[in-house]
C-alpha cells in the first residue's frame, strides 16, 4: 500500500466573492455573496460575521445583512483572477497543481528542503501570495491531496503519518466539499446508517464498500482512510497523447483562443479515447510569439470531458492574455499528465452518440461568430401566465438549466432552487394560463388592435370580465377592419397587483371570420395582439 | 460521346434527392401526404405563407426534433414558443436566429451545415441564393424549409380552408379556441400536377397535430381524389 506524499495546499477561501469583488472594486470591509439561482454560493467572512451562509435564499441574506453587495458568479472571471496568486506560488516553488480557482496545491518535499522545513515553507508561502498577489490565503500540509485540502481550511500541518488520525474525528460531510464531485447522496446515506465521522466509515472493509455502495463510494472511502484516492495501479501517459497546435496568425484575442481551445481538446480526447483512457491531470501549455514557453498544470477530481478541458484551457489563455504583456500565443499544447482507465467515461456505445450535437454545435457557433453571441438562442420554457412570459431565450452556450431554475420576478410563490440539483422538480401549477393550444405567433412588441361592435363603437371592458357590447369588426396593426365570427372570454388576470410593473388586464380569443384567430390583451382600455393563432 | 455522358449524367443527381432511404419522419398524418412518408434529406420543402403555416411548419418539425434531430428557425422573432412545444418540438434541440438581418444566407449556409431541419423565413431571396441554398441541403443532406414563396422547391405545401373549433355560434363550442380543421395541399415533384390534399386539425387537441376523422366532406372543396396518384 503506497502512502501518498505530503502535498502542500494553498487555500484563498471564499474565492468566488474575493474574485468578485475584486473585479467591482469593493473593498474588503463591505459585507459581499455571490448568488446564484437565488442562493448563496459563497460570501465574504464580514457578511458570515453578519450571519449569511451558504444556501441561504438572497432574500434571507439581506435580511440578516441589509448592505450585503450581491455579485454574480462568473467561472472565467474566478480563473483570471487567480492567475496573479498562482504565478506568485511559482516564483518560490515548482511543480505547483491548480485544482479549481481558490485552491492550489504543491508538492511540499522541495520547498521543505529549500526554506527550512515544512512550517517555514508554508508560512513563506502564505507571505508571498499576501505580498504579490495581495490575497490571504490559509496553507495545510499533509499526506494525500484530499487530507492537505482538510488541513488548509483549518490551517494546520498535519504530521508526517498522522493523516488517517487527522480525518478520523472529521465529518462525513468533508467528502462533499469539492464543487464539481456530487456525493451529496453517499453522504445522506452514511449519516442515517450512522456513520458519521471519516474514522467511523474508514474502518468499514474495503470490499463490503465496494459491494454495496458502488464505485465511486469506493474512492471515497480511500480518501476517508488518508489512501491515495486512485489505486496504485495509475498509468503513466506515453508521451505521445500530447496535441499539438500551430496557430497562424497568432492568437492574441480571448474568442480565438476559445475556438482554439475546443478544438484541441477535442482532438486530444480523440486520442485519448483511441488508447482507452482518461485525463485526471492536464498540463496546458503555450508559446508566445516573443519565444517565451508558458505552462499550468490543472488537476480534477473527476476524468475530465471535452468540455471540461476546453473550459480549462480557455480559461488558461483567457488569463494568459488578458493579464498582458506576455504577447500573442502561437503554439497550444495539451499534455495529459496524469490518466486512468476511461471506465466511467465511455463514449457512446456506437461512437457517434452525440456527433450530430456536436455539429449542430459547430454550426451555431460559426453563427454567433457572423452575428454576436446573443444571436443565436434556445428556449427555455418557465413559469408564468402569457404566452411571450412563459419563454426565456438562453443564448447558445450557456447554461440552460440555469436559465430555466431562474423563475422569473412574477412568479411570486415559486421558489428558485439551487441550479445542478440532480432531480428537477415539475414546474408549480400556473392558475389562470389558459390551455393548449398556445398561438403559433407572438408578437416581439404587441401589435395595437381596434375592436369596434356593430355600431362602429369601439369595444371596452365593463367589469374584467364583461364586453361593454359584442365585437362585430377587429381591425390589427392599423388594417382595414374585419368581420368577428366569434370570440372566447374576457378572462381577467392580474398579476404582481402589489408592484408598480403589475399587470392587470384581460385576454380575449377573437375569430375572424376569414378564418384568422387572435388572443387580445386589454390594458387600460387598449386592445393589443398578445398573439396570432397562425 | 462526351455530349452523350453529359446527357445520362446530367438529371441524375437531381431526379432523386434523398433517394437512398434517408428520411426524416414526420407525424402520421403527414406521412401519408409526403412523398417518401416524410421529409426526404436534401430536398427542399417549402411552406406556402398562408394562415395556419406556423403551425404547419412547427407540425413538421416536431417527430424529427423529438427523434433527437437539430433544427433551426431563421428570421422569425414572433415564433410561438409554447405552441412549438406543444406540438411537440424539442426546445433544447431548436436553434432560433431571430434577426438574421442582411446575412440571412450566410446564415442559412452555416445552419445547413450542421442541422437537420432549417426554417428559413423574413425576406424572399433571389433566385441565385435560392439555387445556392437548395444545393448546400442537398449536398449537406439537410431539409430545408422556407417559409413563404420559394420557386423551385422540391415540395409546397399550403394550408387551405382553417375552420377553428371552439369557440363561435357551432355546436362544438367550448368556450375557447380548441381545434382547427384544415385541408393541407401538396405540390411538386413526383406528385400529380393537381396535387393531392389531406384534411387534418392542426393544432389538435392539446396543440399536437392530428387527423381529422370527423371532418364533414362539405368543408374540404375537393376531397383527397388523387392520392394514389403520387
Amino acid at each position: 500500500m503506497t502512502v501518498p506524499v505530503r502535498v502542500l495546499a494553498l487555500w484563498s477561501p471564499d474565492w468566488p466573492v474575493t474574485a468578485a469583488a475584486r473585479a467591482a472594486h469593493l473593498t474588503p470591509d463591505r459585507p459581499a455573496a455571490v448568488v446564484v439561482a437565488n442562493r448563496v454560493l459563497a460570501c465574504s467572512a464580514v457578511a458570515r460575521a453578519a450571519g449569511v451562509r451558504r444556501g441561504l435564499r438572497r432574500r434571507e441574506a439581506q435580511a440578516r445583512c441589509p448592505e450585503l453587495v450581491v455579485l454574480d458568479r462568473d467561472a472565467d472571471r474566478d480563473a483570471r483572477m487567480f492567475e496573479p496568486v498562482v504565478e506568485a506560488v511559482e516564483e518560490l516553488a515548482p511543480g505547483v497543481e491548480v485544482i479549481r480557482p481558490g485552491l492550489l496545491a504543491l508538492p511540499v518535499q522541495g520547498p521543505a528542503g529549500y526554506f527550512g522545513g515544512e512550517l517555514a515553507a508554508a508560512e513563506r508561502l502564505v507571505d508571498q501570495v499576501a505580498g504579490c498577489a495581495g490575497v490571504e490565503c490559509q496553507a495545510g500540509i499533509a499526506e494525500g491531496l484530499f487530507a492537505a485540502v482538510l488541513a488548509a481550511r483549518r490551517g494546520v500541518a498535519v504530521a508526517p503519518g498522522d493523516a488517517p488520525a487527522f480525518l478520523a474525528p472529521l465529518e462525513v460531510e468533508e467528502l462533499d466539499r469539492e464543487p464539481e464531485v456530487d456525493r451529496s447522496e453517499l453522504v445522506g446515506l452514511l449519516r442515517r446508517l450512522g456513520l458519521r465521522s471519516l474514522g467511523a466509515f474508514g474502518a468499514l472493509a474495503a470490499s463490503d464498500v465496494a459491494s454495496r455502495f458502488g464505485a465511486d463510494a469506493v474512492l471515497a472511502h480511500r480518501l476517508a482512510r488518508g489512501l491515495d484516492p486512485r489505486p496504485p495501479v495509475r498509468r503513466w501517459p506515453p508521451a505521445e497523447l500530447a496535441v499539438e497546435l500551430e496557430l497562424d496568425p497568432p492568437v492574441d484575442r480571448v474568442d480565438a483562443a476559445a475556438f482554439a481551445a475546443r478544438t484541441l481538446a477535442q482532438r486530444l480526447h480523440g486520442v485519448l479515447a483511441a488508447h482507452g483512457l482518461s485525463c485526471t491531470r492536464l498540463g496546458v501549455g503555450a508559446r508566445t510569439t516573443s519565444g517565451e514557453e508558458l505552462h499550468r498544470v490543472w488537476r480534477c477530481a473527476e476524468p475530465l470531458t471535452p468540455s471540461g478541458t476546453a473550459d480549462r484551457v480557455r480559461w488558461q489563455l483567457d488569463s494568459w492574455l488578458v493579464r498582458g504583456g506576455r504577447g500573442a500565443v502561437d503554439r497550444l499544447q495539451l499534455v495529459p499528465e496524469e490518466t486512468v482507465g476511461a471506465g466511467a467515461l465511455q463514449l457512446g456505445l456506437w461512437g457517434d452518440v452525440g456527433e450530430a450535437d456536436e455539429r449542430a454545435g459547430r454550426a451555431l457557433v460559426r453563427v454567433q461568430a457572423l452575428l454576436g453571441p446573443e444571436a443565436v438562442a434556445t428556449a427555455v420554457l418557465t413559469g408564468g401566465r402569457e404566452p411571450a412570459e412563459r419563454v426565456r431565450l438562453v443564448p447558445w452556450g450557456d447554461d440552460r438549466d440555469e436559465a430555466a431554475s431562474r423563475v422569473p420576478a412574477a412568479s411570486g410563490g415559486a421558489a428558485g432552487r439551487a441550479s445542478g440539483s440532480p432531480v428537477r422538480e415539475p414546474p408549480p401549477p400556473w392558475p389562470g394560463r389558459l390551455p393548449a393550444p398556445s398561438p403559433a405567433v407572438v408578437p416581439p412588441d404587441p401589435l395595437p388592435a381596434d375592436l369596434c361592435d356593430a355600431a362602429g363603437d369601439p369595444v371596452h371592458l365593463a367589469t374584467p370580465d364583461l364586453l361593454t357590447a359584442a365585437p362585430q369588426t377587429l381591425a390589427v396593426d392599423g388594417g382595414p377592419p374585419r368581420d368577428v365570427h366569434g370570440w372566447a372570454g374576457p378572462w381577467p388576470v392580474a398579476q404582481r397587483w402589489w408592484a408598480p410593473d403589475g399587470v392587470a388586464g384581460s385576454r380575449l380569443q377573437v375569430l375572424r371570420a376569414d378564418g384568422a384567430a387572435f388572443l387580445l390583451f386589454a390594458r387600460a382600455d387598449r386592445w393589443e395582439v398578445a398573439g396570432v393563432y397562425d | 460521346m462526351r455530349r452523350l455522358e453529359d446527357r445520362a449524367a446530367g438529371p441524375r443527381p437531381a431526379a432523386e434527392p434523398g433517394a437512398d432511404g434517408r428520411v426524416l419522419p414526420v407525424g402520421a398524418p403527414l406521412a401519408t401526404l409526403l412523398p417518401g412518408g416524410g421529409l426526404r434529406r436534401g430536398t427542399t420543402v417549402a411552406v406556402a405563407g398562408t394562415v395556419g403555416a406556423t403551425s404547419l411548419v412547427l407540425a413538421l418539425l416536431a417527430e424529427a426534433s423529438a427523434g433527437g434531430a437539430w433544427a433551426g428557425v431563421i428570421g422569425r422573432p414572433d415564433l410561438g414558443l409554447v405552441a412549438a412545444a406543444e406540438a411537440g418540438v424539442a426546445l433544447e434541440r431548436l436553434a432560433l436566429v431571430p434577426y438574421p438581418g442582411a446575412d440571412l444566407v450566410a446564415v442559412t449556409a452555416a445552419l445547413l451545415d450542421g442541422l437537420d431541419l432549417v426554417v428559413v423565413a423574413g425576406r424572399v431571396l433571389h433566385g441565385s441564393d435560392r439555387a445556392r441554398l437548395a444545393a448546400r441541403a442537398r449536398q449537406r443532406g439537410a431539409v430545408l424549409l422556407p417559409l413563404g414563396p420559394w420557386p423551385g422547391a422540391d415540395v409546397e405545401l399550403t394550408c387551405e380552408q382553417g375552420r377553428w373549433q371552439g369557440v363561435g355560434a357551432g355546436s362544438g363550442d367550448v368556450g375557447r379556441l380548441r381545434t382547427r380543421r384544415v385541408c393541407v395541399r401538396l405540390r411538386g415533384r413526383g406528385v400529380a400536377p393537381a396535387g393531392r390534399s389531406a384534411r387534418l386539425l392542426l393544432p389538435g387537441v392539446a396543440g399536437r397535430l392530428a387527423v381529422d376523422v370527423e371532418g364533414d366532406a362539405t368543408a374540404v372543396a375537393r376531397p383527397i381524389a388523387d392520392r394514389e396518384a403520387g
